[in-house]
């Protein structure tokens, strides 16, 4: 019997910068379906773990795992084709600025170089990227924005934009580096609940970094509910089908790894300052 | 010491390593003709305005300034010969890169410094897109070929201008004038005239992608970026044609 692979995996992962330390020794597994939250205060070295599970930033140390495939040493154009299994939310979008959302949100279709296309591998045809584009903008609300250039959208239509573009290919793993940052709590809380929706419909695997303790409560208690196409608590007699860990980074290293539970009732200060609801 | 010197080395290894890739990627697969395209219409069209007016003021003040020294001498006939060398050999090229460079290096390090801090080179190749291949083999190429086109152009312009002052104010005629420019020019000067802005185009084109997409610091940074890459691709054009200029004068 053959076990599935984690979606992602690191091993006593290290990176540093100079003299200054991203991250240490870092280790941690994610399995299909199953969702992290990692927190942190700024520079704590979030941001870097998503870069490196995609192989944007090599480790000094440490192996990096990605669907199986240690992707460690591989060469950029190696990694291409394991990388379109992932879809990525950038701080602040990652648009391209000279290209407008149809293109933006199309570009993962026309470049990726992915068996996930069509299955066999095939290219896309223009109708069918027209139709998965228009697909993905209506499922963030923006159908109405195809013709429009990112910097004519606000940072939550952006933002909005740029989770349609990660999710246009329908990949099974999905990365959100800070995707609230920066946004008034009712745009944040639109983003949190797209990410639960496509959480749910796809019951796609996900890594979200955040600093707001929200984002990940409602991440590991709430779902989305197709029939009223809203998203709801989890009640105690229908528990959550999928997995919600919380990771707490500190300079580079992992010191907090568990359940929202054990997030709750540690003892640690710096663990706390990111387990107390309603701080941001 | 080494301590100093391990920036500045560590750059250089670098923009050594981004430069092999771009040179590298002209042969490779996929090859995105539309944005070369679209970058010979950004730095070729888009400087020709200018790079025809610098040309053809050059012109005039070179005819300007040359013919009271040669008029010591009787020789005011031989103005055609003095423009044409001049602007064909060196003021052209140089004249014409340093325009373009303080037009396109900077602005190739300002957009690729933007995509930089705006994590959209990231972005780029999260999505499959090499962006050495995608943003800087394109703007490699582009320039490497509308260069040499302008300084052509601006040596011509230049000519232009010297023989309206010529003819209008130094009595000279039209069939004098262009003789003299036309006969003085040898083989080994054209070949100058076209390697150096060949040169200078690749100067101008790495730098500015190399300091755009090693930019850090948010805005700030890429306001740094696009200083240093004028200065640092101007510096280096000076020095290229300081360099060329024994070899071909002892041709």
């Amino acid at each position: 019997m053959s076990e599935t692979p984690p979606v992602v995996r690191f091993e006593n992962v290290s990176l540093r910068f100079g003299e200054t330390v991203a991250l240490d020794r870092v280790s941690f597994s994610l399995d299909a379906g199953e969702t992290l939250i990692f927190f942190g205060a700024a520079g704590s070295g979030k941001t870097m773990v998503l870069k490196t599970a995609v192989g944007l930033v090599k480790p000094d140390s440490g192996r990096v795992f990605l669907f199986g495939q240690d992707i460690t040493d591989l060469k950029e154009s190696e990694i291409f084709g394991i990388r379109s299994k992932v879809g990525i939310l950038f701080q602040e979008g990652g648009l391209f600025d000279s290209l407008n959302i149809e293109e933006n949100v199309g570009y993962p279709l026309v470049n990726q170089p992915l068996a996930l296309r069509n299955g066999d591998g095939g290219d896309v045809s223009e109708q069918e990227v027209a139709s998965r584009v228009r697909e993905s903008l209506k499922f963030v609300g923006l159908e109405h924005t195809l013709e429009k250039l990112p910097s004519e959208l606000s940072g939550g239509m952006r933002r909005r934009a740029g989770i349609a573009r990660a999710v246009v290919a329908a990949p099974p793993l999905v990365l959100y580096d800070s995707p609230t940052a920066g946004l008034d709590p009712i745009t944040a809380n639109r983003i949190v609940h797209l990410i639960i929706k496509e959480r749910d419909l796809r019951n796609t695997a996900a890594i979200l970094v955040t600093h707001r303790y929200q984002d990940g409560h409602m991440m590991a208690n709430f779902r989305y509910n197709p029939n009223s196409e809203e998203i709801e608590m989890v009640r105690p007699e229908a528990p959550m089908p999928v997995s919600t860990r919380f990771v707490v980074m500190n300079e580079g290293r992992i010191v907090f790894e568990g359940p929202e539970s054990g997030l709750l009732q540690s003892v640690d200060p710096y663990v706390l300052k990111f387990a107390r609801p309603g701080a941001s | 010491m080494l301590d100093l010197l391990k920036i500045p080395v560590e750059s250089f290894q670098d923009f050594l390593y981004l430069s092999g890739r771009a040179v590298r990627n002209i042969v490779r697969k996929p090859h995105y003709a539309s944005d070369i395209l679209f970058q010979m219409d950004v730095i070729g069209f888009g400087s020709l305005f200018i790079v025809s007016l610098i040309g053809f003021f050059s012109g005039v003040v070179m005819a300007l300034q040359m013919s009271r020294a040669l008029a010591t001498y009787g020789a005011q006939g031989q103005i055609g010969q003095i423009v044409s060398i001049t602007l064909v050999r060196e003021l052209g090229p140089v004249l014409t890169a340093l325009l373009v460079a303080g037009r396109n290096a900077s602005g190739i390090a300002s957009e690729l410094g933007s995509m930089k801090v705006t994590e959209q080179l990231d972005a780029m190749r999260a999505l499959g897109t090499d962006p050495i291949q995608k943003l800087v083999t394109p703007r490699l190429i582009a320039t490497a070929v509308v260069l040499p086109l302008l300084t052509i152009l601006a040596d011509f312009l230049g000519l232009i201008g010297g023989y309206l002052i010529a003819t209008a104010m130094l009595n000279i005629t039209a069939s004098q004038y262009w003789q003299t420019a036309w006969r003085v020019l040898e083989y080994n000067d054209l070949v100058q005239g076209l390697l150096k802005p060949f040169l200078f185009a690749i100067v101008i084109a790495l730098v500015g992608c190399f300091y755009g997409m090693r930019t850090s610091g948010g805005t700030q940074g890429v306001g740094l970026s696009t200083t240093k890459a004028v200065v640092v691709s101007s510096v280096w054009i000076f020095i290229i044609t300081s360099l060329l200029d024994p070899l071909f004068v002892n041709l």
